[in-house]
């Protein structure tokens, strides 16, 4: 359920890689909130920036990536989950990746999910020791203590018979009690906030089905906040309460899900809706595909981003200047010249959906 | 299932029967053979000229190796794989050698799933998309050969301009596009697609998805469209056959099939699906399967879905299903092939049901 209080606040973030070739801008200025309790889909094609985001949060990006601007704020309540406690904040951004107080953060408040179980997991290690040991490390208890809290929350994850398989290795399980384990290793701290990359590409649909149902079912009952990562537009329908649809690192479109699938605003996130066959949507209707192909990350277009392949674009407009973002919306925000005009007279892009007249002239 | 249906139907350009592909699993010092793994066990199915046939299933169910024994990558351990050539005659592709297969590999071509792994990366495009036309001297000159590969460039949407860059120029949806232009070269008659747009963005996928189709209908290309993903597959295909542990379990055509399944397999991979649409959540009212896929190399006794079906009965655990048509009598595009007893009785919910 989503309630109103912020859990993460993310304000102009940049990650950028600095490599021989150039500088990669991964992350461009993306700013989101999300509250406790809610489940917040970050979706986008490859190389938009979602997964480096996640990374971002949890300060696990390799190098030669670097955050090199922004906040990211972490809202952290004093004594357990109880409501009325001051709040104290944490700007995750400012904190070393690799000091004490990301790693006491790290694992224990916020949690992450990664894409393919088998190379997440070690292959030497039991399943039950990988688990225990973040539970060791985060909170005071005993091996003895935590070899049950393990083995709790591989029950809780639904991988049958827990007390055997907490001594098996991950070569023993399938893909999908592979990702039942992954998931238990990342809940077994109770996090605040759960990241999930891609955690069910890697699986086929029947697994894929199985997996959501846990993970829905394991947010009501723990009340944690969810950030979903991924580029399957059935899934985020499926699960999401609000939506990110990001563009080379920037934030394209933000709303809530129905919002989304049903008035979007900026010309990709409707391209995007478009162009995906859709079951049931019955044969050989033809589909409207976006022309090109994702810019080189090397040398990102000026302006708007997605310019160079939008059928809206306003020449002279569009391929100079970077769309600010304009609401539209009770939280559905966009960031598309088309809403927020260029401030040429201190017009602040206040004015909402009109779709301008006035853009040719610039 | 008919018998020779391509001697009795001109327009039936490809007829598998019963066709197995069994990989031996070996152990020990001296590779002693243990086992088996039925990757494809008994799989009847035809392809009409022309027309998409879907092979769908989840990873494992053995599409791709049906796939690939089609091109006579494998060489099948049982069954008959039937072909038209162009010039009439019927051969059977799982008993030719390899001297007899080369002519056989111009009019069947495919196209891979990984647009990064399946192109040379030392070989321009040139050469990538010229080689089969040189190897089978389908052209006389070099200049000949250019004026060819910038035709086939030009026609999958790529500058013939590039013909002289290496792979690593060029994007995933560019990549899949020359592996397109080199499985056209030698206008194939038959196309095996093995997850051709899986590795896809969904805005390439679109454009590839697109291409695909008007390809076909300017070639007149028959292909057969292996993949994983329902919707895409219902985009593009005409008739879809399911797969579940190298089983053929329902072939039907693709409305029928997607609208009223008649296989709880079928029933409960369509529901699984998570729709582009928030407003159709099938949280609760989708069918979850329970357990794992049953493994090839030990599957369980009689029907092999029986474990995780929700309809099973006594009968089920004893008795292997045939694969039975109860459709129309034979009429093209009326015929429903299930494997399952209980078909006639059971109600399935198809793709429409759950909104």
């Amino acid at each position: 359920m989503p309630t109103d209080d912020k859990l993460i606040e993310v304000r102009g973030l940049k990650t950028h890689f600095f490599l021989d070739q150039g500088v990669v801008k991964a992350v461009d200025g993306v700013d989101f909130d999300l509250h406790r309790g809610e489940t917040l889909c970050i979706v986008g094609e490859s190389g938009c920036g979602k997964s480096i985001t996640a990374r971002s949060l949890m300060q696990i990006v390799d190098p030669p990536g670097r955050i090199v601007a922004g906040e990211m704020l972490l809202h952290r309540r004093a004594g357990g989950n109880g409501g009325g406690q001051v709040e104290d904040v944490v700007d995750l951004a400012k904190l070393a990746p690799n000091g004490r107080e990301i790693r006491a953060i790290r694992g224990k408040e916020i949690a992450m999910i990664f894409q393919e179980p088998m190379t997440s997991l070690s292959p030497v290690h039991t399943i039950g020791r990988q688990i225990s040991q973040a539970i060791l490390l985060h909170n005071k208890v005993t091996k003895e203590e935590a070899r049950q809290q393990t083995i709790e929350t591989l029950r809780l994850v639904g991988l049958p018979k827990p007390e055997l398989r907490v001594d098996g290795y991950p070569f023993q399980l399938s893909g999908g009690m592979r990702q039942r384990a992954m998931i238990a290793m990342a809940l077994s701290c109770h996090p605040s906030l759960l990241i999930a990359d891609e955690p069910t590409t890697a699986l086929d649909v029947t697994t894929q089905a199985q997996i959501l149902d846990l993970m829905i079912g394991l947010q009501e009952e723990l009340g944690m906040a969810m950030m979903f990562i991924t580029h399957d537009l059935g899934v985020v329908a499926e699960i999401a309460d609000r939506v990110v649809v990001m563009y080379l690192g920037i934030v394209a479109e933000s709303g809530d899900v129905d919002t989304i699938f049903g008035q979007p605003q900026h010309p990709y996130t409707q391209a995007l809706l478009r162009s995906i066959p859709r079951v049931g949507g019955g044969v050989r209707q033809r589909l409207d595909s976006i022309k090109g192909m994702v810019p080189d990350p090397y040398n990102r277009p000026k302006g708007c981003p997605f310019h160079t392949r939008c059928s809206k674009r306003i020449p002279g407009v569009c391929d100079r200047t970077l769309p600010a973002r304009a609401t539209v919306g009770e939280g559905h925000e966009v960031s598309c010249l088309l809403y927020s005009m260029p401030r040429l007279s201190g017009h602040d892009g206040q004015g909402g959906g009109l779709p301008n007249r006035r853009g040719g002239m610039a | 299932m008919t018998i020779d249906l391509i001697r009795q139907d001109r327009n039936v350009l490809l007829e598998v029967r019963r066709l197995k592909m069994h990989f031996p699993i070996r152990k020990g010092f001296l590779r002693r053979q243990v086992g088996v793994v039925r990757a494809v066990d008994d799989v009847n199915f035809f392809v009409r000229t022309g027309e998409t046939l879907g092979l769908v299933g989840e990873s494992g169910c053995g599409k791709t190796t049906t796939g690939r024994c089609i091109l006579r990558a494998y060489t099948p351990t049982a069954g008959e794989i039937l072909y038209r050539r162009g010039s009439g005659d019927i051969v059977d592709l799982a008993t030719l050698d390899e001297a007899g297969m080369k002519p056989m590999w111009r009019e069947i071509r495919m196209i891979f799933q990984d647009p990064y792994s399946s192109l040379n990366p030392r070989m321009t495009l040139l050469e990538i998309v010229g080689d089969p036309l040189k190897l089978n001297k389908a052209v006389a000159s070099s200049k000949e050969l250019e004026e060819r590969v910038a035709y086939l460039l030009k026609r999958v949407g790529l500058r013939p301009e590039y013909m002289h860059r290496y792979p690593h120029a060029f994007s995933g949806g560019e990549r899949q596009r020359i592996g397109i232009a080199r499985s056209l070269a030698l206008n194939p008659r038959l196309v095996v697609a093995d997850e051709a747009v899986s590795a896809l963005d969904v805005s390439v996928r679109a454009q590839i998805l697109n291409l695909l189709q008007d390809l076909q209908e300017e070639f007149g290309l028959t292909y057969i469209f292996v993949a994983h993903d329902l919707s895409v597959v219902e985009y593009l295909c005409d008739r879809v056959a399911v797969m579940y542990v190298g089983k053929l379990v329902e072939l039907a055509k693709t409305e029928a099939l997607y609208e009223t399944p008649r296989h709880p397999y079928t029933e409960a991979l369509m529901s699984a699906v998570p729709k582009p649409n928030p407003k159709q959540r099938g949280r609760g009212k989708r069918i979850i399967l329970e357990g794992d896929v049953a493994d090839p190399a030990n599957p369980p006794k009689g029907c092999y879905f029986h474990p995780r079906c929700r309809y099973a009965k006594d009968r089920c655990s004893a008795d292997t299903p045939e694969l039975r048509n109860l459709g129309g009598s034979g009429a093209a595009g009326t015929d429903h092939f299930v494997a399952c007893h209980f078909a006639e009785e059971l109600a399935l919910r198809g793709v429409g049901a759950r909104s």
